[in-house]
């Protein structure tokens, strides 16, 4: 229930400065504090992986990181053997950076796909009434139970040799990707866009505005900031994969997940190099993150703001 | 934001096709500039390869679950022949191969050839009918280079489908060469001799901390519980004998039947024993929570003596680790049941199936069922074949040397690591977590009968 | 020694910087670019044309087939890739599938026979069972509640705090890490047991220093599955803290400042003003957080395989329709699976038709 009080009364001096007071316990000391110890738990894991991908690897397994306190074996081999050492499939590539070229390819066109997708069927559910649109949505919405693994067989048909032809192909991970992020994307996306205020939409409505003129007049500016934060989730699910791109893809177009998956070779043997493998394609996503922090600043009920 | 990447894409982009148009006019790549035309003379070094003719840039992938490092090794022996032969073979190696492949077969996306490590899974992968007959050049090599008993590994009803490629050997046991100088410990000739070593072990202790004769590691992620069925396959073979084993292979004497019940329990002596085992780690209780790679290393500190693991532990013994019949670790072989009866051993293997009769399919599957194939693998270390083609020079040290002689051994009763030949529901399912159940202390009757049930039932 | 040469065999390969290597990434680069323009492209004309073409219509039948276009490319995708493959896998479940191989060639027939619900029985009958199910209620019950009260209340501590940014990528890191990672990292450096010699895992240690006795976290029936769930919470609670932060910040501060001016302390106006103006957000982010949490089995299968009472409804199922390849009795499970969400369906319908009826 959003707010759609845009008048602000004028305040005197002495409401200013409790209100100031106000603002200011919203984030008190003891809030503060709080807020840094969750920050600590969380991290630990981190840290430790962390610590752990700069120790050298015959201590892997043998001593906990802490002991680097101690002993001070710190070593950025890990890291340089991930990035430039060899785990492709052929002499004379340079299969990191391929794989991470490979990545961007498969994950911004699947970010897109679905995002555009979802947003046209979810202004459509939320205001456009029709008959059967509670079912279908509820439909929609129950599919995001649907495992991933039981889809891949019948997917991979439609898309294999036998169907269009383009498995293997970046297109038809591009396809997979997208049907899989529908569901959530649609749920999602309905629930931004069915707050916002109805006088926005009916005042277009009353000036002659169709169904696709909402769209790209009111819906799209006003539902941004839900586009872009699920975008970074959708990236990141995407970025992280593992599964579509192996089963879906080939060897042209594997993502950085899949060699950094194999680094540990069939009996362990090069297991300490897994950390450091993690931070390393923890990396675009947290840029991504950071770039995209921005649109959550802004509000994503964005009903008191102007489109 | 869409603006902000766009950039550098399309710089990439424009200059990527700025390029793809340089780049037309020359060789492929690097490697292939001897070769690329069918009338090119011979490389030098290629006699081996002339077999297998000239390929002129035929794309061929070999999926497997091999990675790592072991994958490099597989990716140069494959360079050599793409140089060779003009072929672009590619190696894809995956972690989640035996739940991939018959993903992608069933979706219509097979490779050309995949490494199978399991009997089990060969046979299940021809059951979806995608597998194709071996060519008539490979089942050539498989009679010319590998014993009888490796072909009907290969083999799915009465069809010869898969030609082996590597090999392990299964069964030795690690020790301490020094320390069994320093203690008068002489290596078991039979399994009884070996149970009263472990008792004189456990009585006179050892030099490190919670020392106990054994050290046991099942850890293994998704796959815990797989050195257990490695025990109890080895004490099946050796106490009941190859025809017991193989019917239990089979699945017609079933785990919770004299014979096997007896095996387990004589694994069971040890495993559940807090005297016996788990040396430097606890007791059973730390079986499965201590990983397999881990499971030997207490040798090193003294805390155990004896550790059950197949040839390739050898590459997890810390670098500077002495591995020699008078160093710091050795490993024998796990002696027959009685005295005079013939040397048994288990071991693994892949092998190697196609799901397509292509020209270069055929070639690079014969090509991997040559000996070239086997020497220039063997070479690059870590690994041995069965193959009889095999040079023992390129062997680089004596334990692998060993194990290559008994797998070739005349005498030597060998069968297939028996959790990979049996169905994967049980092989890579039930038996593994059967082996898990049992050292948490479960009933060996609810154990077994547990692991019977997921065996598919035939019709 | 002479063993296996670590990384002899991997030597540096940067050689693969090649002409081929730019010519092979740009074109795919320029193919994603072409792809996401196309597919604007043809978006748009898709929406425009249909403007205009739906002007040639009646009031009646315009406003239908704009609606159409707006929503048949996602059913059309979603009927190929998701439905159909779900009503196979509801079919099969009520089947029992025999493979018959052929002595000679080895090739399978499939004996598929009709078994009405002995899939289901099958799956509720054997009592390690119903500990699977009672788990899975375990994890889909402390998940979503326990990830979205620490989001929101971080969410809410650190709003417009100095250092917010920060703060907040720090929770957030987790999401970046896969659930197979998070397993293994957690497992490794958090939930490590050594049962003799020192401890190499951070909570063990810290229980052995204050001289405690260190705990078994993946065999410490029941607690262990709590261990487990604590995983799969930490890689949720950033979710949980980006969408409630950017909801929180949605509440106009008029609202809070009325209320503050009122005498309303900050727990008063927590309660009173936030909460319920986010309410829809905080749904969305339970029910989202539950539906993931039901389909989750990589923290099983990575640190337990379902041992000592760990198991899950979602590994089962993984478990026999991949490796037991007993595919009905997988079916019947995912199904099972399927259930379990009515009951958050029918909650979510009905909390969006009050929306609805509010607007």
């Amino acid at each position: 229930m959003t707010s759609t009080e845009l008048q602000r009364p004028p305040l005197t001096a002495a409401k200013a400065s409790r209100s100031k007071k106000a603002r200011e316990r919203l984030t008190s000391p003891g809030a503060t504090a709080a807020a840094i110890v969750i920050a600590l738990i969380w991290t630990v894991p981190i840290l430790g992986l962390f610590m752990t991908s700069l120790r050298p690897g015959a201590l892997y397994r043998t001593t906990p990181w802490w002991t680097v306190f101690s002993d001070g074996h710190l070593t950025l081999s890990n890291y340089s053997t991930v990035l430039f050492e060899s785990f492709g499939d052929s002499a004379n590539s340079a299969p990191l950076l391929g794989n991470v070229f490979n990545s961007i390819v498969i994950t911004v066109p699947a970010v897109i796909f679905p995002l555009v997708l979802a947003l046209m069927a979810a202004y459509a559910f939320a205001w456009i009434p029709f008959r059967g649109s509670d079912f279908l949505f509820v439909t929609i919405f129950a599919l995001q139970v649907v495992p991933l693994q039981l889809a891949l067989i019948p997917l991979l048909k439609a898309l294999g040799p036998n169907g269009l032809g383009i498995a293997g192909e970046f297109p038809g991970i591009w396809i997979a990707h997208t049907i899989f992020g529908l569901p959530l994307a649609v749920f999602l996306l309905y629930n931004f866009i069915s707050q916002i205020p109805r006088e926005v939409i009916e005042a277009a409505r009353v000036d002659g505005a169709s169904h696709t003129q909402l769209f790209f007049r009111i819906i799209i500016p006003l539902s941004l900031p839900a586009v872009a934060s699920l975008g970074i989730f959708q990236f990141l699910w995407v970025w992280n994969d593992l599964l579509v791109a192996s089963v879906f893809g080939s060897i042209k177009t594997y993502p950085l997940t899949y060699p950094l998956a194999n680094l540990a070779g069939g009996y362990g043997q090069t297991e300490y190099l897994v950390p450091a493998a993690a931070f390393v394609s923890m990396i675009v996503p947290l840029i991504v993150f950071f770039s995209l922090q921005r649109y959550f600043v802004r509000g994503l009920l964005a009903g008191s703001t102007k489109g | 934001m869409k603006r902000r990447i766009t950039l550098p894409f399309a710089a990439v982009a424009v200059s990527g096709l700025l390029l793809a148009g340089c780049s037309s006019n020359n060789s492929t790549t690097n490697t292939s500039s001897a070769s690329n035309s069918s009338t090119a003379a011979m490389a030098p070094g290629c006699e081996a390869y002339a077999p297998y003719g000239q390929l002129n840039g035929a794309a061929v992938e070999v999926y497997s679950s091999i990675t790592g490092v072991e994958a490099d090794a597989m990716t140069t022996v494959f360079d050599k022949f793409n140089e060779c032969t003009g072929a672009k073979v590619k190696f894809n190696g995956n972690k989640e191969f035996e739940a991939q492949l018959p993903v992608r077969v069933e979706g219509g996306t097979a490779p050309d050839l995949a490494v199978i490590p399991q009997p089990g899974l060969l046979q299940k992968m021809v059951g979806t009918g995608a597998v194709v007959k071996a060519p008539a050049s490979v089942e050539a090599n498989v009679d010319k280079f590998w014993t009888a008993d490796w072909k009907t590994y290969g083999t799915v009803g009465t069809t010869f489908y898969a030609a082996p490629m590597l090999a392990n050997v299964k069964g030795f046991i690690w020790y301490s060469p020094k320390e069994f100088a320093a203690q008068g410990y002489t290596v078991p000739k039979t399994l009884d001799e070996l149970w009263a070593l472990t008792a004189t072990m456990a009585a006179k202790g050892g030099t490190g901390a919670d020392y106990k004769p054994w050290c046991i590691g099942f850890g293994s992620d998704a796959a815990t519980g797989w050195p257990g069925t490695d025990w109890v396959e080895d004490l099946v073979l050796r106490v009941n004998g190859p025809a017991t084993y193989d019917s239990w292979v089979a699945g017609k004497t079933k785990f919770n039947s004299p014979d096997i019940k007896k095996a387990f329990e004589a694994f069971g002596n040890i495993a559940l024993n807090p005297a016996y085992v788990n040396g430097g780690l606890g007791d059973s209780a730390s079986i499965i929570s201590t990983t397999f790679q881990e499971g030997g290393l207490p040798i090193l500190k003294g805390s155990c003596s004896l550790h059950h693991q197949a040839s390739f532990y050898q590459a997890q013994w810390p670098a500077g680790t002495d591995v020699s019949p008078t160093g710091d670790v050795w490993a024998f072989m796990m002696p027959p049941n009685k005295a005079g009866d013939p040397p048994a051993v288990t071991g693994g293997g892949e092998f190697v199936a196609a799901f397509n009769d292509k020209p270069a399919t055929a070639a690079v599957q014969t090509f991997m069922s040559s000996d070239t194939f086997a020497n220039a693998r063997v070479k690059l270390g870590g690994v041995i074949s069965a193959n009889k083609g095999l040079d023992l020079a390129n062997v680089d040290n004596q334990l692998m040397k060993d194990a290559v002689a008994i797998l070739q051994g005349d005498t030597t009763v060998f069968r297939f690591d028996g959790s990979d030949a049996m169905p994967a529901a049980v092989g890579a399912g039930s038996f593994w977590t059967g082996m898990n159940d049992y050292v948490s202390g479960k009933p060996l009757d609810t154990v077994l009968t547990d692991i019977d049930n997921a065996w598919p039932s035939a019709g | 020694m002479g063993s296996m040469p670590v990384m002899a065999v991997g030597s540096v390969r940067m050689g693969g910087l090649n002409a081929d290597f730019w010519a092979t990434n740009g074109k795919n680069l320029l193919l994603a670019l072409v792809a996401i323009g196309a597919f604007i492209a043809v978006v748009a004309l898709l929406l425009w044309g249909t403007e205009l073409f739906s002007r040639l219509f009646s009031d009646k039948w315009r406003g239908g087939i704009q609606l159409f276009t707006l929503v048949s490319p996602v059913l059309i995708l979603l009927a190929i890739g998701l439905i159909w493959p779900a009503v196979q896998t509801f079919f099969l479940s009520f089947t029992n599938v025999v493979r018959i191989p052929d002595p000679a060639t080895g090739i399978n027939v499939d004996q598929s026979t009709f078994v009405w619900f002995k899939n289901y029985i099958f799956a509720f009958s054997d009592p390690t069972e119903l500990r699977t199910v009672i788990n899975t209620l375990v994890w889909m019950f402390v998940t979503p509640i326990l990830s979205t009260l620490v989001g929101l209340a971080y969410a809410v501590f650190i709003d417009r705090a100095k250092g917010e940014r920060t703060l907040k990528s720090l929770v957030f890191l987790p999401v970046a890490v896969s659930l197979v990672g998070a397993s293994i990292v957690w497992g490794f450096i958090m939930y490590d047991f050594n049962q003799t010699g020192s401890q190499t895992g951070i909570i063990n240690a810290l229980i052995a220093l204050a001289g405690g006795h260190p705990i078994n976290f993946l065999t410490a029936d029941p607690w262990n599955t709590i261990f487990l769930i604590m995983i799969l919470v930490w890689t949720q609670t950033g979710f949980a803290m980006v969408v409630l932060s950017a909801a929180i910040k949605g509440v106009p501060i008029e609202l809070n400042e009325a209320s503050a001016l009122d005498g309303a302390n900050a727990w008063q106006r927590f309660w009173q003003i936030t909460v319920p103006s986010i309410r829809g957000t905080l749904v969305v982010v339970l029910t989202t957080i539950t539906i993931a949490t039901l389909k989750v089995f990589d923290v099983v299968r990575t640190l337990t395989q379902g041992r000592n009472g760990t198991n899950v409804i979602a590994y089962d199922m993984y478990d026999q329709f991949f490796v037991k390849d007993n595919r009905p009795l997988g079916a019947a499970l995912a199904v099972v699976m399927f259930i379990f969400v009515v009951p958050i369906v029918v909650y979510n319908v009905r909390s969006m038709r009050k929306v609805r009826e509010n607007h």
